[in-house]
């Protein structure tokens, strides 16, 4: 036990001084806030410039409908124009023209935008909403009923359906299948990124023990077995380092970011939904909020322990595989055709994920959560969705079971594996490899 | 009796590797594991070092059967020798000698000693990259003796040393074998290491076909061949007679070389006495068989 931890302890210090490990570590939770922070950002951030829109009225009757808001200024000119000469004198002062050749009751294709740089689709959309609004409203008049703008606000009754998750012990949790199936999306894939960046390190690792032919040294000390098992363990507690690390120091940035700019992730409870008119069309910010508060829906500190509980046992499975694969072979290119069989079941388990996020009950979806070679990916994505607590506890069960089995045969391979040069292997060989008495 | 393997078999997928070997290996002697390239000589060391197990036979240390801590008493230099390359030296051979048993201070210790002996100290926190091939094999040594073994096996020692580091090597042998330790030479280059053995077994073909002690074995194959040094100023006319006949003879810078087998009835003695009243000889020198030589002529009897 004493030699399995002088390994671990090797496997792990070496890989935690290399650069590539120092890097990432601290690089990744910058990309990581800037993903939280740039969207808010760009939501949040106040357009300056003032856009003046220049509307050339040719009948003449729409000069109450726009009115200024924010940086939007309109000015209006009627009479019938000669629309060529004015839409060329497009300058740094006019964003855009709006021209309207004919009454728009009548003919709704009268209206253009002209300008020089593409009108954005929110304006574009507010500028139609606004005539829509007023023609709307125009229209209900020459009906000369009374007060039919009031009983039609009174027969519009707008749903706003909030999805309530009941708890147990009865607590009500605001959630969203949107924002499940988003996080889900994330958990399973950073897992698959994770066995897969961690098993390859093992894999490439035992190869490296195997061409610089040190490994004879190491199990005319040690059994292959030990260390083996001392490189997947090692290998393991720099990714949980990793991770850790990772979670700190976004958590820093994010606290950072927060207090020097402002923009606040959890603040304005008060969660208006983005009605209808010109301010709602032009406040994203208040979507944030929403979503974040759909986001604390979910039961973060599960998904927390069944991630590290699903990397560990994911991770421990294939990289007995990624192991065994990296003392077959003699050189990196001869491990490809072993390395695609063993990816296989990792790939599709994440296809099995973005097909399964939009329907979380269908039946790929929840047998997939209980094989061992894609549960720690779609079991992770599952549990967004809430998932009864046995069927965790039964994959893990059997995801532990698998890593022992998968362990002990890739011990063998390994074994024999390690000691072998200039042979090209094939699976009939490796067949055979197993079949050796210890 | 250190070590001792007997009837040791061992079979791999499509061939068999040892085929009932039987060796003795004595204590504080050098013993040579003789053989051409694929005989076996690697199978047998991986056997005595537990990184495989004989299908049959069995193996004992001291007459009892090894046991798993008997690692901690072997030192072992591969053929195909190799160190972690980004690792720093010094932290390198202490892992290394960790995992032979020894605690971190009592190796700091013991590699402080060997490095400072070697005169290699200042490479303690390079990168083991950024020495040449002769310092790396140095560390080797030095990691492979560090946990004083009493069993130190060998497998194609000198292969990659340069001369120098060669001669260094063979002095650090015989020294460790003087303060005790049993070694094991393992090689195909015969010639390499029979001036240093006690004790040979020659393999051939996953079988032991000779064994014994070196002078022995020799002896029983000498062929009566006689070396002379003849001092001649000019020509010199040497011919057979009924005693011996002569398979060469080469003019020298100070006379002749000549060569001759001697028959069987005649003794030594008698003919050094035939030789000294006929030539001018200063030296006579019985030549024995070399390893390669009596390999070659067991495997052809066989």
């Amino acid at each position: 036990m004493n030699k399995i931890y002088l390994i671990i302890r090797r496997e792990y210090w070496t890989r935690v001084n290399k650069k590539s490990f120092i890097i990432l570590t601290f690089l990744t939770p910058v990309l990581f806030a800037a993903l939280i922070f740039v969207p808010l950002w760009l939501a949040t951030i106040k357009d300056n410039e003032q856009k003046v829109f220049v509307i050339l009225d040719d009948t003449g009757k729409y000069a109450p409908v726009f009115q200024d808001v924010d940086h939007y200024v309109f000015k209006y000119q009627s009479g019938k124009m000669d629309v060529p000469d004015q839409k060329w004198s497009l300058n740094k002062e006019i964003y855009a023209f709006i021209h309207i050749k004919e009454d728009l009751s009548n003919n709704p294709n009268a209206m253009s935008i002209y300008s020089e740089k593409t009108v954005s689709m929110p304006e574009v959309n507010m500028v139609r909403s606004v005539m829509e609004k007023y023609l709307e409203n125009e229209k209900l008049a020459s009906f000369n009923i009374p007060n039919i703008k009031e009983m039609i606000r009174q027969s519009q009754i707008k749903l706003n359906i909030d999805t309530i998750k009941i708890g147990k012990d009865g607590t009500e949790k605001e959630s969203s299948g949107e924002i499940a199936a988003a996080v889900s999306l994330v958990v399973s894939l950073l897992i698959y990124m994770f066995i897969f960046m961690y098993g390859a390190q093992v894999m490439n690792s035992v190869s490296e023990e195997k061409t610089n032919r040190i490994v004879e040294v190491i199990i005319s000390s040690v059994k292959p077995f030990h260390l083996m098992m001392g490189k997947i363990l090692g290998t393991v507690l720099v990714g949980l380092t990793q991770f850790f690390l990772w979670i700190v120091f976004t958590g820093i940035i994010v606290t950072i970011v927060n207090l020097i700019l402002g923009v606040s992730l959890f603040s304005s409870p008060d969660t208006t939904l983005p009605g209808a008119g010109i301010d709602g069309l032009f406040s994203p910010g208040n979507e944030a909020t929403a979503v974040m508060k759909k986001l604390s829906g979910i039961d973060w500190g599960t998904l927390f322990v069944c991630f590290i509980i699903y990397f560990l046992g994911g991770y421990l499975l294939y990289s007995s595989f990624f192991a065994a694969i990296g003392a077959a072979v003699d050189t990196s290119s001869e491990s490809q055709q072993f390395v695609l069989p063993v990816t296989l079941p990792l790939i599709f388990a994440l296809y099995v994920v973005i097909y399964g996020i939009r329907n979380p009950e269908g039946p790929l979806f929840f047998w997939c959560s209980f094989i061992p070679f894609t549960s720690p990916i779609v079991m992770m994505a599952r549990i967004p969705f809430e998932v009864p607590v046995w069927q965790i506890l039964l994959s893990v069960a059997l995801l532990i079971m698998s890593f022992i089995v998968f362990t002990w045969i890739s011990g063998k391979i390994y074994k024999t594996g390690i000691l072998m040069y200039g042979k090209k292997v094939s699976y009939h060989e490796i067949w055979k490899w197993l079949k050796y008495r210890s | 009796m250190f070590l001792e393997a007997k009837n040791v078999t061992k079979q791999f997928a499509n061939h068999l590797a040892l085929d009932g070997v039987d060796i003795q290996v004595f204590r504080n002697r050098i013993f040579g594991l003789l053989g051409p390239n694929g005989a076996g000589k690697t199978t047998f060391i991986r056997i005595v070092n537990q990184i495989m197990a004989p299908d049959s036979g069995e193996l004992l240390i001291e007459g009892r059967p090894v046991t798993e801590n008997d690692v901690y008493r072997i030192g072992y230099l591969p053929e195909e020798r190799g160190l972690y390359k980004k690792m720093k030296v010094g932290e390198q051979a202490l892992y290394l000698s960790q995992l032979k048993g020894l605690s971190r201070q009592e190796a700091k210790k013991r590699l402080t000693e060997w490095f400072e002996k070697l005169d290699i100290m200042s490479w303690w926190n390079k990168r083991l990259e950024a020495l040449s091939k002769g310092m790396q094999q140095k560390v080797q040594f030095v990691t492979t003796v560090v946990h004083n073994p009493e069993l130190l096996i060998f497998d194609e020692p000198f292969s990659g040393f340069d001369p120098v580091n060669a001669e260094l090597l063979k002095k650090e042998i015989l020294e460790l074998k003087k303060k005790g330790a049993t070694i094991i030479f393992s090689t195909h280059n015969m010639s390499s290491v029979e001036e240093l053995c006690d004790d040979i077994a020659l393999i051939n073909d996953s079988k032991v076909v000779l064994s014994g002690n070196v002078e022995e074995i020799r002896n029983n194959f000498k062929t009566n061949m006689v070396r002379l040094q003849i001092k001649s100023s000019g020509n010199l006319s040497f011919e057979e007679n009924e005693s011996y006949s002569v398979l060469s003879v080469v003019p020298k810078l100070s006379g002749w070389e000549v060569r001759i087998l001697k028959k069987e009835n005649i003794s030594y003695k008698e003919l050094i006495c035939m030789l000294l009243e006929r030539y001018d000889v200063f030296s006579f020198e019985e030549e024995l068989p070399s390893m390669k030589d009596i390999f070659i002529k067991t495997v052809r009897n066989e």
